[in-house]
């Protein structure tokens, strides 16, 4: 089991990038990236334990990272306002509208992905900090 | 007439879905059947929004440099927003459940109900004494 | 054009009695394990009808969610909590005359819909040729929903996140503060420490 993770974490992290990146082109984008990145630090830690998985991802960085997506996705909002346009208008962005959209798209994109990815494994991170071990006659 | 009948039979079987899960949520007591039950509402829901959009003989809504008619992609973007606030929602419910549990030492509705009118008994004893 | 609705209708109606069946089988087993893996079963097949709806992108997102999250939370969940329902299942009459109200009066409303499948519902004629148009056009991407869900609606993607920002704050503010080890001692965990005067004797309190 531990073998086989640790030969499909990697993929699942590269298909979660993969997913985030050409949302504009197919099916994804930020939501689904997230879920999948998390699902790879979950799977993670079940197989090595919480102890090791908390190692790899630190507490701190986690509750970091929670905010910084919606910060991300506020502040392009607001670089909008700066640069003459509207709240959340993209166009503004670069000096060709087109280009201006795609630079806002990929980086609240981001911004969603970061968030959901951290609030999901924050939350599993919540659950698995109180399980106690399970007695055989609860099953 | 047959054919209205049928297209319209797609409907009436996600609101038999719709209502199974209403169902699970009014008369289950235990606490996570209940949300669970919810979220089977929350899921036929969504089905039937996106079965109001397909546009027949349409694809996904990915343009191809093809002229075609595409399936409408408004409540596409609803349902996605959806989705994933019924799983925050359903996180934040089952979290309320284990700290029910550790308060109440149980997450059946009925037991938690006389848990808490003994507990309102006691009180009431206790202030008039 | 007769053929395709007909294929599409078939495994649409297919589908949507399997999801009908599962349901039926969540609402009757008592073993809330097996209930949980067929809520797993039943997301799964939820995303699989929304792909023969078209809808690729929302499917990728219940088959990760559902058949992936939401099952580990609730697995999670049940390792905290009891694991069977305590009372056996009975038919509950008020349920019952609340689900045929509420079904007769969608099941009432259904004929004014749209036909499954129809080119000119209300939906579809007004705003959404300019988003597609706009989309190819204007933004020059792709993908139309994420052109809807990040540029025409990006506003309501913002308070979407502010939720999922919000649900987790909520969760880690539920769940995250203690660690038991198995003398129901708990200590902080280290990176959401509570206020610093607080005693072991009011943790005791808490505990009993």
């Amino acid at each position: 089991m531990r073998v086989v993770s640790k030969m499909l974490i990697p993929f699942i992290l590269l298909f979660g990038l993969y997913v985030q990146f050409h949302g504009d082109f197919g099916p994804g984008g930020g939501f689904q990236a997230g879920v999948i990145f998390a699902a790879a630090f979950i799977l993670y830690a079940l197989v090595f334990g919480d102890d090791q998985a908390r190692k790899v991802v630190p507490d701190k960085a986690l509750i970091l990272l929670v905010p910084l997506g919606l910060l991300i996705y506020a502040l392009t909002g607001f670089a909008g306002i700066l640069l003459g346009g509207k709240f959340l208008d993209y166009d503004v962005l670069s000096s060709d509208p087109t280009h201006g959209q795609h630079l806002g798209i990929l980086v609240i994109e981001l911004g969603v992905g970061i968030t959901v990815a951290a609030v999901m494994i924050s939350i599993f991170r919540a659950y698995a900090g109180r399980t106690k071990a399970i007695d055989k006659e609860d099953w | 007439m047959v054919d209205a009948l049928i297209s319209h039979y797609n409907y009436w079987l996600i609101i038999i879905l719709m209502m199974l899960g209403l169902y699970v949520v009014v008369s289950r007591g235990n606490l996570v059947k209940k949300i669970v039950g919810l979220n089977i509402f929350q899921t036929s829901v969504f089905l039937l929004y996106i079965s109001l959009g397909k546009v027949s003989g349409g694809t996904a809504p990915i343009l191809t440099g093809k002229p075609e008619a595409f399936s409408n992609p408004l409540p596409h973007v609803l349902i996605l927003t959806a989705i994933v606030v019924g799983i925050a929602t359903t996180a934040l419910g089952l979290a309320l459940v284990v700290r029910i549990r550790e308060s109440y030492g149980t997450i059946e509705e009925d037991d938690i109900l006389i848990s808490e009118r003994s507990q309102d008994a006691s009180d009431i004893n206790g202030s008039s004494a | 054009m007769t053929a395709s609705i007909d294929m599409v209708l078939i495994v649409d109606l297919v589908l949507l009695t399997l999801l009908c069946l599962t349901a039926l089988a969540i609402m009757l087993v008592r073993h809330l394990f097996a209930v949980v893996a067929l809520t797993g079963a039943f997301s799964l097949l939820s995303a699989g009808l929304l792909v023969t709806l078209d809808a690729v992108d929302v499917a990728f997102t219940e088959a990760a969610v559902g058949a992936g999250i939401s099952t580990v939370l609730m697995l999670g969940t049940l390792a905290l909590t009891k694991r069977r329902e305590a009372r056996s299942p009975k038919l509950s009459p008020i349920g019952l005359i609340i689900i045929f109200f509420t079904g007769a009066t969608l099941i009432y409303a259904t004929p004014d819909m749209p036909k499954f499948g129809a080119a000119d519902s209300p939906g579809l004629v007004h705003i959404v040729p300019s988003y597609i148009e706009g989309s190819e056009n204007d933004i020059a991407v792709p993908n139309i929903v994420t052109a809807i869900l990040a540029s025409y609606r990006g506003y309501d993607t913002l308070g979407e996140v502010a939720v999922i920002f919000t649900a987790g704050m909520g969760v880690i503010i539920l769940l995250g503060r203690r660690r038991e080890d198995e003398y129901g001692y708990s200590e902080e965990s280290a990176a959401f420490p509570l206020h610093p005067e607080t005693s072991d004797d009011e943790e005791g309190k808490d505990k009993s």
